[in-house]
């Protein structure tokens, strides 16, 4: 009855839909079991509730722009190894420079520097994949799956060398959780998120046309390779700002795009990118909320988004070999 | 008038296209036929920048397509290949209403939506307009992506097998309708074509292609010849006269 009467809506009451539900989310979330020095409490869940918009936004954002870029609903960030490579960098550069005790550039300064490797590493290995092996998606998400493997091997392997204090930093990036990131990440975090929805929602009806297919696109006059540049850049920014704050989040962009393209009932990137958005606030917050207060298993949201978006995989999957 | 002045280009160690030379005066409607593997859509992705030659030049009324920006040649000249892969879910409206966008770069006007209007009644779309892409015939999303193609409103339009999925009915009413644009609103249409029969019919202009070269270029009464026409595609070909027409007989 009420999946009825969302159906007859158009896109906009769709969203003013969403938000409301989100906005529910977040004031549940911020005032529910509310006991003990409230102000204390209230800061510290304020600061999740940042990091999980942000994640939120992060995740919806880069999955929407690589699908679109890459013309397919499957294949995202992580699953075409972007967020195991920055694992990779956090951890090399925790090996080589926190070890060898080089000046101490501080926690913004260093996810500077390891956003700007990981934006130079995938512009380098992924550009040329856009561009030539668009035809055959299964080549194009082993060439994922397996560059993945080789990223988690490589950390995996640097882990085992390290000195138990050197790994200590880099467990709590290698497991989803949304409790240990530092205040000052989140504020860069919060500035640099922002910079990037500025530019691409300039560039929304531009997505529109890339999703059209590179061949089209180019006949209305984009200019395919900086689109496909742009795009990447802005898809590592985010990906890094994601992966730093909470560590690796498979499939909740797979999750929420998916789930966008059928909920917003348009293909245009003014209604599916905050879309997804807010899918990703009600998930996160949601979920929290839920799993957190009413079930009483908090530090658990990150494995039931990560199974349901796996199911989901499963599922584009199976049904894209009976298309 | 588009010019085509030494153009290669190769595959690993065979040549696609070897230093092809011609000329397509403005106006009319210019057919590119030739067997399997002569080029044909090769050159027309040359032609309009959706491949990039190794050598040679392509200028479109003086603008090298290779160097001149993307979005300026949107509005002198459009193209549609013949596969169209999509994950969008479209109306028929609003990808029609993405022909604008060289112009609009996104923001609909008055204006556009008249044109949008337009460019579906040519082509008999306006009764499906709201339709989603996925819910028509191939031959009424081919026609959807000539209507876009339209609504960009270009001085030269290129085609790629635009008669691929549609049945006879369909093709003749597209060349009537391709005839119409080049006629009445004065574009300059190039196909690439199989039916040479088609090609003899409706084009001012045929070029024939094999083997990567252009090896003949001429009116459809110079070329459909059956000694041109067996030397292009090396099989025997007649041609018999049937109501003041060309007409290839091969079968």
């Amino acid at each position: 009855m009420q999946i009825e009467q969302i159906s007859h809506l158009s896109s906009p009451k769709r969203l003013i839909f969403l938000a409301i539900l989100a906005l529910c989310c977040i004031l549940f979330f911020m005032t529910i079991n509310l006991k003990g020095n409230i102000h204390y409490i209230l800061v510290d869940r304020s600061w999740i509730l940042l990091t999980m918009i942000l994640v939120a936004f992060c995740a919806a954002a880069s999955t929407l722009l690589f699908q679109t870029v890459t013309n397919n609903r499957i294949l995202t960030p992580a699953l075409m190894g972007i967020e195991p490579l920055f694992i990779l960098i956090q951890t090399v550069v925790v090996f080589f420079i926190d070890s060898q005790g080089i000046p101490f550039i501080g926690t913004i300064g260093k996810f500077i520097c390891e956003s700007t490797l990981l934006i130079l590493f995938s512009l380098f290995l992924y550009r040329g994949l856009f561009t030539r092996l668009k035809q055959n998606l299964y080549l194009v998400l082993m060439i994922g799956i397996i560059l993945g493997t080789l990223f988690r091997s490589f950390s995996n392997l640097l882990q085992r060398l390290m000195t138990p204090s050197e790994f200590a930093i880099i467990q709590s990036r290698i497991f989803a959780t949304f409790t240990q990131a530092e205040p000052a990440l989140i504020i860069a975090s919060v500035v640099i998120a922002i910079a990037a929805g500025i530019i691409l929602w300039r560039m929304r009806f531009r997505f529109d046309v890339l999703a059209l297919g590179r061949d089209n696109a180019i006949n209305l006059g984009i200019s395919y390779r900086r689109s496909v540049t742009t795009i990447l850049m802005l898809v590592s920014i985010l990906v890094a700002i994601s992966t730093a704050l909470v560590g690796p989040f498979t499939f909740l962009g797979l999750l929420i795009a998916n789930l966008a393209y059928s909920i917003s009932g348009s293909s245009q990137h003014r209604y599916l990118l905050p879309t997804a958005f807010l899918l990703g606030v009600i998930f996160l917050v949601g979920g929290q909320m839920v799993l957190q207060h009413l079930l009483n298993m908090s530090g658990t949201l990150p494995i039931v988004v990560e199974f349901i978006g796996g199911l989901l995989f499963i599922f584009l999957l199976l049904k894209k070999v009976t298309m | 008038m588009i010019e085509i002045d030494n153009i290669s280009k190769q595959y690993q160690t065979t040549f696609v296209l070897k230093n092809v030379n011609a000329t397509i005066t403005k106006g009319g409607i210019t057919s590119i036929i030739g067997p399997n593997g002569a080029g044909k859509s090769t050159l027309l992705s040359i032609i309009s920048r959706l491949l990039i030659a190794d050598e040679g030049v392509v200028r479109v009324n003086n603008l090298d397509v290779a160097t001149t920006p993307s979005d300026k040649l949107a509005t002198y000249l459009s193209v549609l290949r013949q596969e169209n892969r999509y994950t969008s879910r479209l109306t028929v409206q609003e990808l029609v209403g993405f022909g604008r966008y060289p112009y609009t770069k996104g923001r609909l006007n008055s204006d556009d939506h008249r044109r949008i209007a337009e460019a579906l009644d040519y082509l008999n779309l306006t009764e499906f307009k709201d339709r989603f892409l996925d819910e028509l015939s191939g031959g009424q999303r081919q026609r959807a992506y000539v209507a876009m193609i339209l609504c960009q409103d270009t001085e030269y339009v290129l085609l790629d097998e635009p008669l691929n999925n549609l049945d006879m009915k369909h093709s003749v009413s597209m060349m009537k309708q391709l005839r119409k644009a080049a006629d009445e609103l004065g574009k300059t249409v190039v196909l690439v074509i199989h039916d040479i029969n088609f090609a003899s019919v409706y084009s001012d202009t045929i070029l024939a292609m094999k083997k990567g070269e252009v090896v003949y270029q001429g009116t459809p009464d110079d070329i459909m010849r059956s000694s041109i026409l067996e030397d292009i595609f090396d099989t025997p070909i007649k041609i018999e006269q049937v109501c003041g027409q060309n007409i290839a007989v091969y079968y």
